[in-house]
């Protein structure tokens, strides 16, 4: 099958790989219909995810449908139509019980890599790095799903699949960086980042009940589609102080909760300060830049809640620790338990509250996966979302 | 999942340490103050003597050195026994031309007699025992982990000693014997195989199993494992302590390499892969680990595509 595989930092080749098969007996086979370049997939890409080897197939945001099951999938039929949520969960550990897929205790069989790193294992992540399990990933013509009973939510209804291909992870992650926000009606949320997560997790807050959402990017197109598409007032730090302007707009508080939508590869608009972190990052002395999240603990007022979805891999420089301690915010984190979102996110999908498929700007054949990243990182033709047809 | 290993001093190391301390106790003063150490044991304080005194003491230096800094300071325990006849040799020759206390010499050269003994002792303690590699492989490892599962089905999966192979990774089969004894046959490099029997040697139901390979077994080992209920209903806590002592010779060395270069992280692996088969029915398996958690795959990992040959599906009713 044609797969989009790793080639060393800054690249990506569509090859010729062999076909998925079961390897454990809860296992499905998914011919996928749809994949798209996710903005994590940038931090593999470019080189800063540790673990991620030549011939890895990335992609983790997927759907098709189902031609094989293992003995154990007594849910799916082959010929039914499927979304893939990116965490990998068993189901039955406590984590999964307990509704905390992406912590899943048993789907990561490199779980012992990751508790060097980080102490104890999240669960195991489609194509993304071998910390997190060396699954394939499904920017191919195909996929092994494991847990297959678990995972997959059917399609039934006549939508198309840009409408429905987000529940696999940005839909879900942008609402679980909303929920963990705690809206409280007249709440005003900041979010840090308006590409596809941050887009969805703006609209995510305005139906949890936000009474103001306000995007904080760089890219005055990708303001423009928040404002336009999901009702944000728009700050480009590249134009004001970020701080200023968010306490003149809520009248000195600071945000109720702020969102970071950034992640790993911040920008700062002091080319000194982002110089300072970039420099400390590429010489590997830290794994993160965290402008945003730095920016997004000083911005929030006092008693609010920093909730974090963009990815971080390991350690922060300068982290704010004591405006976090003294000023008693809450941070609220994790990747988002897909699993627990599927049923209630296709709802509102369903009802019409949302069509996630406003943030794709372009539609591409798989075989032009490599020009889908180059576009996607270096933001270019105004870029916000890929998708990929096999 | 956590998991620890450790290894006490040994009573030889203990002496080698004792004499280590020795050459610099005695090293120290006669290279620095040469002329008081001669009137200490009544040789005659000359320029000769003093020579021979710093000469003396720099070798007890090096001595000292090797001893208390290498792990296996066999040459230099040995080099001590040799330098204790030079320091008679010496002492003798004090004695002979006349150069001194006759009593003083004496008493020194008892207490050197009485030094060399115990260096001689030391030396061939340290020749015998095993290797540094050898010394590497008795190893002691404790590993838990929790599993969603009652603490009767936990014990009662464990206690068939059939299923481990599901889990312990080096393991090809343990076949079921009579008195509560059994075979195990475990994988080796090159397709061969090792094989010993063990035996159960404590059986407290849901609480604890321990066992023992049998006397004259290629891999002299024990282990013991703990069931308890997890606090809050979150199944039953698991806690496994193995020791191994593996023969030398290359026997030893086949089996060592059963257990990995990583035992800490080879016993972590297989408690992970139990809580696995007890919750989801199977080891769990990925593209890039495709025999599932295993601390040598982990150090050299597939690329995350699908393998070429066929694997065939692990699991619950595979």
């Amino acid at each position: 099958m044609r797969a989009t595989v790793y080639s060393g930092r800054n690249s990506v080749q569509v090859e010729n790989v062999p076909d998925p098969q079961l390897l454990n007996s809860r296992d499905a086979i998914v011919k996928i219909t749809s994949t798209a370049i996710c903005g994590s997939d940038l931090h593999l890409y470019d080189g800063y995810v540790p673990t991620v080897k030549k011939g890895d197939i990335f992609g983790h945001e997927f759907m098709g449908e189902v031609v094989e099951t293992g003995p154990d999938v007594d849910n799916l039929s082959v010929g039914d139509r499927v979304v893939v949520p990116f965490p990998i969960a068993c189901g039955n550990c406590n984590a999964c019980e307990s509704g905390m897929y992406s912590i899943c205790e048993n789907s990561n069989p490199n779980a012992g890599m990751a508790e060097k790193m980080w102490g104890h294992s999240p669960c195991g992540i489609f194509g993304y790095s071998h910390l997190t399990g060396g699954y394939a990933g499904g920017q191919a013509e195909y996929a092994r799903v494991p847990f297959a009973d678990v995972g997959p939510i059917k399609i039934e209804n006549g939508f198309s699949d840009e409408q429905v291909l987000f529940l696999s992870d940005i839909f879900p992650t942008g609402y679980m960086g909303a929920e963990l926000c705690d809206i409280k009606p007249g709440h005003v949320v900041a979010v840090w980042g308006a590409g596809p997560v941050g887009q969805l997790a703006i609209a995510s807050a305005y139906l949890l009940g936000a009474e103001r959402v306000i995007a904080i990017d760089r890219f005055d197109y990708r303001l423009r589609m928040a404002s336009e598409k999901a009702n944000a007032e728009t700050i480009n730090y590249e134009d004001v102080n970020v701080l200023e302007q968010l306490s003149e707009m809520t009248g000195g508080r600071g945000p109720d909760a702020c969102i970071d939508a950034v992640g790993m590869e911040a920008h700062h608009s002091n080319t000194g300060l982002h110089a300072y972190d970039r420099v400390k990052q590429a010489t590997r002395q830290q794994t993160e830049r965290g402008a945003a999240l730095r920016e997004a603990i000083m911005a929030c007022r006092n008693g609010g809640t920093v909730s974090i979805m963009g990815v971080y891999g390991g350690l922060m420089d300068k982290f704010p620790i004591g405006s976090v301690m003294n000023r008693s915010l809450t941070i609220k984190t994790g990747q988002a338990h897909v699993q627990r979102y599927l049923k209630p996110l296709l709802q509102r999908i369903e009802n019409g509250d949302i069509d996630p498929s406003f943030v794709v700007t372009h539609t591409m054949d798989l075989d032009d996966a490599p020009k889908g990243y180059e576009m996607f990182k270096n933001k270019q033709d105004e870029c916000v979302k890929v998708v990929l047809k096999p | 999942m956590s998991a620890t290993s450790e290894r006490p001093p040994t009573p030889e190391r203990k002496l080698a340490r004792f004499l280590g301390w020795l050459s610099l106790a005695l090293g120290v003063p006669q290279l620095l103050m040469p002329g008081r150490v001669n009137r200490l044991i009544g040789v005659k304080d000359d320029d000769e003597s003093r020579m021979w005194q710093r000469i003396v003491g720099g070798r007890e230096l090096v001595a000292a050195a090797g001893i208390l800094g290498l792990r296996r300071p066999v040459a230099f325990l040995w080099a001590r026994v040799v330098g204790d006849v030079k320091d008679l040799v010496l002492l003798g020759r004090a004695l002979d031309g006349k150069k001194g206390d006759e009593t003083r010499i004496g008493a020194a050269a008892a207490s050197v007699i009485g030094v060399a003994a115990l260096d001689a002792v030391a030396a061939v303690q340290g020749t015998r025992a095993p290797t540094r590699m050898e010394k590497d492989r008795q190893v002691r490892v404790t590993a838990a982990v929790t599993a969603k599962r009652p603490v009767e089905e936990v014990y009662g999966f464990w206690r068939d000693f059939e299923n481990l192979p599901r889990f312990m990774a080096h393991l090809d089969s343990v076949e079921p014997g009579e008195h509560g004894r059994s075979h195990w046959r475990a994988k080796a490099p090159a397709g061969r195989s090792v094989e010993w029997d063990a035996e159960v040697i404590q059986d407290v139901g849901n609480r604890l199993i321990a066992w023992r390979s049998l006397e004259g077994s290629t891999i002299d080992n024990t282990g013991t494992v703990r069931f308890t209920p997890a606090p809050g209903d979150r199944g039953t806590e698991i806690r496994l302590d193995m020791e191994y002592v593996p023969p030398a010779g290359k026997a030893g060395a086949a089996a060592a390499k059963l257990f990995g270069e990583e035992p800490k992280q080879q016993v972590n692996d297989d408690l992970r892969r139990l809580k696995q088969v007890m919750e989801t029915g199977g080891v769990v398996r990925s593209e890039g680990s495709p025999e599932g958690a295993l601390s040598a795959r982990q150090i050299k990992q597939r690329p995350a595509q699908p393998p070429a040959e066929p694997v065939g599906a692990e699991g619950s009713t595979s």
